[in-house]
Parts: C-alpha cells; structure tokens; sequence
C-alpha cells in the first residue's frame, strides 16, 4: 500500500465525475435534431424556423414529414440502444444484440404474420396491434433462447448465439414464405419491415412508440442498480439481496416491449443494440445506472445521424436505415470478435 | 449460528446428501473438507439457502431460513463462491461496492463506497481498486471478491461467512493473509465462517473444527487438530496409507 499503488490509480478517477456527461449528450441530441430538422429535399433554414418566415410548404413539409421523422429516429434510436443494453446484462455477455440473437427477426416475423394473414388495420389501433405482435415475438425469442442457452447447466454464450442463428434462420423463413404468399401492397409492406426503414414515419407512429417505449425504459433505469449485481452471476445476485426471477423478468419484458415497438414502426434496425452499448461502455464504463440513460441518447443520435444520411445522400431517392446501420454494423462486430481473441474482450 | 438438521438433497435421483446434520458455531471456523464431488459444495449452497433441500431444514439463529426475506438473509451471512467469470469492465472497486447492495437503500454511496475501499485495504488489493476486474489474474479476482463479501457484513456482529474454496488461486502469502484475516474476524466480529477447503495442511493449521463429508454423510464436528490425522484422511479419501502418513505424519501429529 504505498503511495506509488495510489497515484497509479488516479487516471480512472474521471469516472467518478462522468454523471456530467449525460446533459452534455443530450445538448448534442438536440444540436443534430435541429440541423437533422432543417436538412432534406426542402431545406428549411433554423434561421427560418426560429424567425417564424417558413412558407406554408416548409410550415406543412416541417409538421408532417420532418419532425415525425426526426422524433421517431430518436426514439426508435433510443429504444434499440437501451434493450441492447438491457439485454447485454441480462445475458451478462456483451454480445447479445436483439438482432443478432433472434429476436427482432422472430418480433418481425410476428408482425409479417399479422401483416399477411390478417390484412392492414388503420390507425391506432393497427399499430398497437402490430407492436403487440412484435413483443409478443420478441418475448418467445426471449424465452426460447434463455431456454437454450442454459441447456449446459450454465449458461452458455456459445448456445446463446447459435439458438440466436437457428431463430435467424427460422424467422427468415417464415417471413420468406409469407412473402411468396403476399400480394402486391403486402409485398411492399414486408419488405420495408425486413429492410428497416423510417421512411414512414407519421405522429400516430411516434405516439404509439413512445407511449410503450418511454415507460419501459424508465422501468429499466430504475432496475440499473439491481442490473449491475445480477453481472456477478445469479447465486451471486440472490445472496446480495436481488429477487432474481423477478428482475429477469422485468427486464425481459421491458426490452421485449421496447424492441417490439420499435420493430413495428421502423422494422429491423440491426446493430445499434450492439454497437451503442459498447461505446458507451468504452468511455463511460459498464455501470447500468449510466449506461441505459447514455445508452438511450447516444443511440437517439447515432440512429438520428445513421436516418439523416439515408435519406439525404440518395437524394430524390431514400436508402432504408436498416442498411446503412448493418453495414457499418457488421465490421463492427467483427472488430469486437478480433477483440474477445486477443484477450481483451469487453475492455 | 447454523444448523443442519436432517439435510437430504438429491440431483436426478442421485442422492448427494442424506441425513446431514451439523452444527456451526459463532466465533469459530470450520472446514468442510471431503474428496471431489462428495457434496461438499451443494452441502454449502443448502446451508446459504441458495439450494432448498428435499429435507431437513436449516436453521440460522435458530430461525429456519425459509422464514427469511432475501434482504434480511443478505445483511447476515455473505458467500463466496467459486470462480464466476465477469465480461463487463468493472473495476474492482465497483465489484465491492456491489456487496453493499443490501444497504443502498439507507447508507449513503459515499459511506459504502468507503467500506469498500477499507475492504479491499483488507485483503491486500487496495491498488487494484481502478483496475479493471476482468484484466486482473486469478487471484487477484479472488481476493477482489473476498473483499466484496466481507464489505456484505462489514459491521454486522454475528454474521454468517460462507466461502467455497476461497483460496484456490491464490499464492502462498495471500493464502495466510486470507486465513489469518478470517480468524481474526471470526472471533472479532462473532462470525459463524464455514470453509469448503481442499488444503488439508491449511485446515489442520487455521480452522477450529472440521467436518468430513464422504458420498453424502458427514460426520467429525470436533477440533481440526484432533480430527485430521494420517488414519482420518487414508480412510476418507480412500488413499494409500503410506501417503497419508507422507502428509499427515509425524511433525504434524506431533
């Protein structure tokens, strides 16, 4: 214990002063809303917005095509971060991304059932009806994987990922054979869900989103702290107090909800569950307590960034999200395999 | 104070326990000691509550712990499991602020985190409280998790210490250190400290009492000194007398 042992500690203590960061994410969110706002096919200047001179075409252009659009790539953004987050936890492996364990694809095989088999709904009522089947086929994924994944006894991230493949593959199929049973409209529709856009964005689908995602996320923060024990294992966390079985399942009810509602208005969004999490846990450390909020913003941003793009540089034309965040996503992924090898995985 | 009374727990239809009955005191520590695979960790897990016997009870206190809340069982008796891989890069600090988690409620986070420094200072690991836990080495994790637990009951006289195997990776020096520190809470802090251990040099020098258990019986109870001799361990661990008076002969009988 000499004074050297202490100084050597010093360079993390920043972490102790890092709840400051969350304002500071959030001044950037809205900076990238508002220039996101003002950029696209009609350029609505900010100096504009804020003087009050817009033309009743950038006045209608700004109501119901762009603030939509801006307010639900922040919340679908948000939602997929934080169930990433969430379920990194839950499953104690940094890997487990809603997408790339099989349960979106399964939450979009739901929605492609209701799609095709029971035919469009209108309204409110369509979208909740579609989020409802979204989490109700994220919650099966859920529950088929926790189900595989502890078949050895313990729990296995090998199985965890190959259940993930298997429920891939099986969702891709299902959703194919729908496809080739659909007609013209339907066909439009499915693909659009299985590419993951925003295009379509409209206020009714930023109400029903938020309505479900904001109250699951906030159920989510509150869980952080009990989140963090649960990371030493469930013995662990049960000595210390935490009702295990009752934490799983809030948190898997939660992120099934957020991932379902996100799914059923923009479709697959692959990557963002993965990639945000990690950064924010890279910079700020993997206390739950800071990385859902920080979670939730940065991934607001990103996806905000990722859907300004997509609709920008393609001009008139518009390239789905889903895209553009799967090919940024996937090299990502690998660097993080490149990492695990090298022994300094999760770092 | 722990009592066994009538543990019988089976896997499969396998027995792995049948009809322990034992008694931990307060102030004392005492070895669980046994071959591999004798039930001497699913007898630790019976007795902490994380597994429910198929019999029998266990009473903490004299109170049966099923009558226990996970909250009040959590302020009186911390465990130490074995090794349990961590993938997220916490410090070591933040490890042991967990085990205050009981508390978080109504002690302030600068009170807990202050226990857990003093915690780590404990167990010798002090310097690594900014490393990131999963870059550290095995023993260094051990020792970080030690902390933990002992943060789990700081200041709660008579508490429960479970711990299985808390030494295995550990050096020589930091074994004694281990040991030494727990004795000397025990009798400090009135604590009941039941040790799965396989080092039966390390038994026979710093435990009070010890227990052998063999395909699911136990049976000893009395002081370590008397019970582990060369005939106990031939017979128990069904080695060749001429090893066991090897490791139990003479000069430590003597």
């Amino acid at each position: 214990m000499s004074l050297n042992d202490r100084a050597a500690g010093a360079p993390f203590s920043f972490r102790k002063k890092k709840i400051s960061v969350l304002p500071l994410l959030g001044l950037l969110l809205l900076v990238v809303a508002l220039i996101s706002v003002s950029i696209g096919a009609v350029s609505i200047p900010l100096s504009e917005i804020v003087s009050g001179s817009l033309t009743d075409q950038q006045m209608a252009v700004l109501n119901s095509i762009r603030l939509p659009r801006v307010l639900l790539a922040v919340i679908v953004g948000g939602a997929l971060a934080v169930s990433g987050a969430a379920m990194q936890g839950l499953f104690r492996n940094p890997l487990a991304d809603p997408g790339l364990i099989g349960i979106a694809t399964s939450a979009a095989l739901a929605v492609a059932i209701v799609i095709v088999l029971v035919g469009p709904i209108a309204g409110y009522l369509g979208l909740y009806a579609l989020s409802v089947a979204a989490f109700a086929g994220a919650l099966v994924a859920c529950f088929v994987i926790f189900r595989f994944a502890r078949l050895t006894g313990t729990f296995s991230v090998t199985y965890m990922l190959l259940t993930g493949i298997a429920i891939n593959a099986l969702s891709g199929a299902g959703v194919g054979f729908l496809t080739y049973l659909s007609d013209d409209q339907q066909l439009r529709t499915l693909t659009f869900w299985t590419m993951g856009s925003l295009g379509g964005a409209l206020w009714i689908s930023v109400i029903v989103a938020a309505t479900i995602i904001i109250p699951s996320a906030v159920i989510l923060v509150r869980n952080a702290r009990e989140l963090n024990v649960l990371l030493l294992g469930e013995s662990e966390a049960r000595y210390l107090g935490v009702e295990v079985e009752r934490l799983k399942r809030t948190i898997v009810i939660c992120t099934a909800l957020s991932v379902g509602a996100a799914i059923s208005v923009s479709g697959i969004i692959g990557f963002v569950g993965l990639v945000v999490p990690h950064l924010v846990r890279l910079t700020l450390g993997p206390d739950h307590r800071l990385l859902i909020p920080a979670s939730a913003i940065l991934g607001a941003i990103l996806l905000l960034i990722a859907d300004t793009f997509a609709r920008t540089v393609v001009a008139p034309a518009e390239m789905p999200v889903g895209i553009l965040t799967s090919m940024i996503g996937g090299p990502f992924f690998l660097w993080l395999l490149v990492r695990q090898y090298s022994g300094r995985f999760g770092l | 104070m722990i009592d066994a009374e009538n543990i019988v727990y089976s896997i499969g239809g396998q027995r792995i326990l049948a009809n322990v009955y034992a008694t931990f005191k307060p102030g004392e520590v005492t070895a669980i000691l046994g071959p591999n695979g004798a039930g001497k960790s699913t007898l630790l897990k019976c007795l902490t509550g994380d597994l429910k016997p198929d019999e029998g009870r266990v009473l903490l206190a004299g109170k049966d712990l099923k009558h226990f809340s996970l909250t009040e069982l959590s302020r009186r008796r911390a465990v130490l499991s074995q090794a349990n891989p961590i993938s997220f890069p916490f410090t070591a600090h933040e490890i042991v602020v967990m085990g205050r988690n009981p508390y978080s409620l109504e002690k302030t986070t600068a009170s807990n985190a202050e226990i857990a420094e003093e915690a780590l200072n404990l167990v010798d690991a002090w310097h690594l409280r900014d490393r990131s836990y999963p870059t550290l080495s095995g023993g260094e994790q051990q020792r970080v998790q030690f902390a933990r637990v002992l943060s789990q009951i700081w200041g709660q006289e008579g508490a429960c210490l479970f711990l299985d195997e808390p030494t295995s990776a550990l050096d020589l020096r930091h074994q004694h250190q281990l040991m030494d520190l727990v004795q000397k809470l025990a009798v400090e802090k009135k604590l009941t400290v039941i040790i799965v251990m396989h080092d039966l040099n390390l038994a026979y020098h710093c435990t009070d009492r010890c227990f052998f258990i063999r395909e699911g019986w136990i049976r000893g109870g009395g002081t370590s000194k008397d019970l582990i001799t060369a005939d106990t361990i031939a017979e128990i661990f069904d080695l060749p007398m001429k090893y066991a008076a090897m490791r139990f002969g003479m000069d430590l009988a003597g």
